[in-house]
């Protein structure tokens, strides 16, 4: 399991850091969530991998058993928070298009 | 107390009156004169009197005060030349100056200035070190429209404010040596301080901080840029406070670094340079305040040069000398001051003969400079006296030891000359021509008393120096040397021995060398003959301009860009190395992979996951939509994991994220540029080399990831603040959703922060939208508009709009009948959270779902047409209940977004929980439907917005043309 998963984030990682180096910005929007997964994955696999075992109390689960929380609480801000960045990113993005007129990060069209 | 005073002052600034805030400053001055000659009886004793406050006891610092025999003198001496200044300064103040300005950073610099002396912490001390030097900064300026002024004092600060720095520096050494910053636990550990490795280090940095505010080389030159300050600045700046400061600083800390060969070489040969090239100087300035200036340069130098030889003797002649110095050069500005301010001109070309008109101020200053020349009969004498005593011994054998007398007595004969041009240029000779004022007259006789005053001390100590001054100075003396109190005389007659010829020699020298050089003098411009050329002041600014401007050109030109890329590649390659530097020094080993137990489901699905993600990177150029379709397939498979390894929320929450981020960018799409046809693709080498890079760099930290995962999922997991969180869920939190019960109780101020977060973004996004306008290429109406319309008008039976309608009718009419269904999903999803995966969260993203489902089946106008929901109010609210629930528990008497929870019984629905965290988690929902919808809102009104602009621009097109 943990070397999928390590495998996954490595992958994710790559392509997130390539397409932040793109010089488009839907590269650089897509990049970034890319990454975010990736860091996602990582924090959420920091409290160990476990399966069927869901951080819900019952009346008769022993609490040692279960999976930690406090990554998955983490996370499940930083999904949030996430989709709060794409989002200003994205209209950033359109803002600076219409400002500009081009895509190019530094708003002044390609470098040859 | 002078800072209650300053504030005092500086209330006044409004009022025109010159005697109140001198009122004011002088009744402060004598208070703390008085305060210091109250604690005499105590100090003479040998105590040492103290005052702590508890400031950063966590550092180990507090405000510590301590007055010691040391200290005491210079708290005399401040404090009373300090009230004789502002007695001057009442007077000599034009009526059209700000004078409670004046006053008041007076008063400040004074407060700084005793905050030095009787600092019993290191810190403390280099804190109002640097007081002293903003002071100063603003006393030299006090002038503000004089360039002069502004430069001399832009140039104090920066030399005193970088020693103040090195000054800094080495007290934390020191500190860091002693291993405390008490200033008696340092004075007392001199042995071990020397014997440090890092002693040499620590000196270094003190002696820059004590050389630059004493004005030595090779520092010396902000001192004459200074005088550009009002004449009682100069008095008290430079005669008994800044310059001072430098060599108390020596003196202070002479018990714990003196002593050593380095301290000799390096304070040695900085004070002999300074003695005597200020004294070279200062025979060539033509302006009086100039002369004076170098002549302190030079007195500095030689209380340096004695402090640096390490013998008790020679300390007890530097602090008699700085009291010296202090009263004969005070008063000497003063007479300066008067001349400027009775005749208009400091000019010594052009003023003579001026005993006719000031009688008495001439004298005083006669028998200051004579002081200051060291003439018999006066404190000057007595004090250079032992410096040539010391100067002849011998006590470290080198060079510079071995030529010490020749140089004392040759400094000595220069200040004769410059003294005795002084005098007989200014108070003798012919008549003055063209004065700029054309009577001058004896000043007021109060701007006269301080001088006198400070004469009278000069032949009182001169006269019979061991019932005036003995003493004092001996209390002084044994608080710096302690046990080490050599046996010294302070009568003026030792016999017929070598310090008293030098003494002859120097006087006889120094007037042959005037009336040799008189007629030269009358005539040469400003500035030394040799050294005219080579002024500290331009090699300062040329330094300056050098630094501030040509590298931070030169830098911003090499390292800086306008361009994103290098400097995210810059961000990811730090980010790189800054996982990597400490896991490679720390020993990290790459665990070996282990294949075993590895489900071929889940292997599958990743391997899928992987293949979207490499899709994504490559497709996200050209074809935006695929990309995004296959970062929706990365998603869902972030979304499959956490739902395989036991994190059912984050599963629905990263879903339902998905749903709303990939609509969200699907509206971006439309206003991103067309793909340009045109463009050849012939990639250069240039491009080609750089995306080989940029890949190596992404393959690189891919890698680096993957084995830190790896390591970090194998290795146990520590019992760490889990086991708390799952213990005490259910029974302080009252719900059994772990992560739930984490986010709106255990850090429930985390998430309210998060959701104020979430809402900023949402009103951002709004605002940047109003005015959004988007490119010009994208202002016409898309293809499939286009189409679809042309489709219409083809056919008679058909309007416009109609393909519109009637797409994709039947998903559209289950999607508004989904609506109800919906929002009672979201409020079950709410409702369940506490206990069971759900929440704020998922059921505000569930509900803004709900809405944006209305917009797809129905199209924004027919949804804005009848959307309910004001999106700002539900923000509020959503914030507000959150702050609230938080806020009652204060009231309850507990600490802010205190949970509290039990079960009611409903009808119908059966038992409930109902936690205080329920409204919390309320008002996370409220927010996150108002911002999402918001957000989504803003961004969908822009293709009815375009319509209007496109009208509007068709409009001003045609008013063009008509």
């Amino acid at each position: 399991m943990e070397i999928i998963l390590s495998i996954a984030i490595g992958v994710m990682t790559t392509c997130g850091v390539w397409l932040l180096l793109r010089p488009r910005t839907y590269q650089v929007i897509v990049g970034l969530s890319m990454l975010s997964y990736a860091v996602n994955l990582f924090i959420f696999g920091v409290g160990g991998v476990k399966t069927n075992v869901p951080p819900l109390l019952g009346d008769d689960v022993v609490t040692s058993s279960l999976a930690d929380p406090v990554p998955q609480a983490l996370v499940l801000t930083a999904i949030v928070i996430g989709f709060a960045t794409t989002a200003l990113f994205l209209v950033v993005l359109l803002a600076s298009r219409g400002l500009t007129g081009t895509d190019h990060v530094d708003g002044r069209g390609d470098r040859k | 107390m002078p800072f209650v005073g300053s504030l005092l002052s500086a209330a006044l600034l409004k009022s025109s009156s010159r005697s109140l805030p001198s009122l004011i400053a002088g009744l402060v001055a004598l208070g703390c004169l008085a305060a210091s000659i109250a604690a005499y009886p105590a100090i003479a004793e040998g105590e040492i009197l103290r005052a702590n406050l508890e400031w950063l006891p966590q550092f180990g610092l507090e405000f510590a005060l301590r007055m010691d025999g040391f200290a005491w003198l210079f708290s005399v001496l401040i404090s009373g030349i300090g009230f004789l200044v502002v007695v001057y300064a009442r007077y000599y103040m034009s009526e059209d100056d700000p004078v409670p300005r004046f006053f008041s950073f007076l008063l400040a610099f004074m407060g700084a200035m005793l905050g030095i002396v009787i600092s019993g912490n290191v810190i403390l001390l280099s804190v109002f070190w640097e007081l002293t030097s903003i002071f100063s900064f603003l006393l030299i300026s006090y002038w503000h429209n004089s360039a002069a002024a502004r430069d001399g004092a832009r140039m104090s600060l920066t030399i005193t404010g970088v020693g103040g720095f090195c000054l800094l520096i080495g007290v934390l050494l020191l500190g860091n040596i002693v291993g405390s910053y008490d200033l008696d636990k340092i004075l007392a550990s001199g042995d071990v301080i020397r014997n440090h490795p890092l002693y040499l280090m620590a000196l270094i940095f003190i002696l820059l901080g004590a050389l630059t505010k004493s004005a030595q080389f090779p520092f010396h030159f902000w001192l004459p840029n200074a005088m550009a300050a009002p004449t009682p600045v100069s008095a008290f700046l430079h005669s008994a406070t800044m310059v001072k400061a430098g060599v108390f600083l020596l003196a202070r800390f002479w018990p714990a670094l003196a002593g050593s060969y380095e301290w000799f070489i390096l304070l040695g040969t900085a004070g002999i340079i300074t003695l005597l090239l200020g004294a070279y100087f200062a025979m060539f300035q033509q302006d009086l305040k100039g002369l004076l200036a170098y002549s302190t340069i030079s007195h500095l130098g030689l209380i340096t040069t004695l402090l640096s030889l390490g013998s008790p003797l020679a300390t007890v002649a530097a602090i008699f000398h700085m009291v010296n110095h202090a009263t004969f050069k005070a008063s000497l500005f003063m007479a300066a001051g008067i001349i400027d301010h009775e005749t208009g001109t400091r000019d010594m070309r052009r003023l003579s003969g001026l005993y006719r008109f000031l009688p008495f101020t001439a004298t005083l200053a006669m028998v200051a400079s004579a002081a200051m020349a060291g003439v018999p009969l006066l404190n000057g004498f007595l004090s250079k006296e032992m410096f040539f005593a010391e100067a002849v011994e011998t006590h470290a054998d080198s060079i510079l030891d071995r030529i010490l007398p020749y140089v004392a007595t040759l400094a000595g004969a220069f200040s004769v000359a410059y003294s005795l041009r002084f005098i007989h240029t200014v108070f003798f000779g012919r008549q003055p021509v063209d004065l700029p004022k054309p009577a001058p007259h004896e000043p007021p006789r109060w701007m006269r008393f301080p001088i006198e005053i400070l004469v009278v001390i000069c032949l009182i100590v001169g006269i019979v120096p061991s019932l005036s001054i003995g003493p004092f100075l001996h209390v002084a003396v044994t608080s710096v040397l302690g046990a080490d109190t050599p046996e010294y005389s302070l009568s003026i007659w030792h016999g017929f021995n070598l310090p008293l010829i030098m003494s002859m020699v120097a006087l006889v020298a120094g007037t042959v060398i005037y009336f040799v050089l008189r007629r030269y003098l009358a005539s040469c411009a400003d500035g030394p003959p040799v050294f005219r050329r080579l002024r500290g002041q331009r090699i300062f600014e040329r330094i300056l301009v050098e630094v501030s401007w040509r590298w931070a050109r030169l830098a911003e030109q090499r390292l800086g860009t306008r361009k994103l890329q290098p400097q995210l590649r810059w961000v990811v390659f730090t980010g790189f190395l800054a996982g990597m530097l400490p896991l490679t020094l720390s020993g990290f080993e790459p665990r070996p992979f282990a294949f075993s137990g590895v489900d071929p489901m889940f292997a599958v699905i990743w391997l899928i996951g992987i293949c979207l993600a490499i899709g994504t990177a490559f497709m996200a150029k050209y074809h935006r939509l695929a990309a995004l379709v296959m970062l929706g397939g990365v998603g869902l498979t972030v979304c499959i994991t956490f739902v395989w390894l036991s994190a059912p929320d984050l599963a629905v929450t990263q879903l339902l994220v998905e749903i709303v981020t990939t609509v969200l960018i699907l509206l971006g799409l439309r206003w991103l540029p067309k793909r340009n046809e045109g463009v050849d693709d012939a990639i250069t080498l240039r491009a080609r080399f750089r995306r080989f890079r940029d890949l190596a760099l992404a393959i690189v930290c891919g890698v680096g990831m993957t084995f830190v995962a790896y390591a970090v999922m194998t290795m146990p997991v520590p019992d760490a603040i889990a086991t708390y969180f799952l213990e005490n869920a259910y029974t302080e939190g009252g719900g059994r959703n772990v992560v739930n019960v984490i986010l709106v109780d255990f850090r429930g101020f985390d998430t309210l922060g998060e959701i104020a977060v979430l809402g900023i973004v949402a009103l951002t996004v709004y605002a940047l939208l109003r005015r959004f306008r988007p490119a010009a290429d994208s202002m016409s109406m898309p293809e499939q508009q286009l189409i679809q319309n042309r489709f219409d008008e083809e056919r008679p039976e058909r309007s416009a709009g109609d393909t519109v309608k009637e797409y994709l009718l039947i998903p559209s009419v289950i999607m508004q009948w989904m609506f109800p269904v919906l929002i009672t999903f979201a409020v079950y999803i709410f409702m369940r959270g506490h206990d069971l995966p759900g929440g704020g969260f998922s059921a505000g993203l569930t509900l803004s779902i709900a809405f944006l489902l209305q917009y797809l089946a129905g199209g924004t106008r027919w949804a804005e047409d009848r959307i309910r929901i004001l999106p700002l109010r539900w923000m509020g609210a959503g914030l507000l209940t959150a702050m609230v629930t938080g806020i009652g528990a204060w009231f309850l008497g507990y600490p802010f977004l205190t949970s509290h929870s039990r079960y009611i019984e409903l009808p119908l629905i059966g038992k409930m929980p109902a936690a205080t965290a329920l409204f919390f988690d309320l008002g996370v929902f409220l927010l996150v439907v108002g911002s999402a919808v918001l957000i989504l809102v803003a961004l969908a009104h822009q293709s009815i917005r375009i319509n209007r602009l496109r009208a509007s621009d068709t409009e001003k097109t045609k008013g063009g043309e008509a």
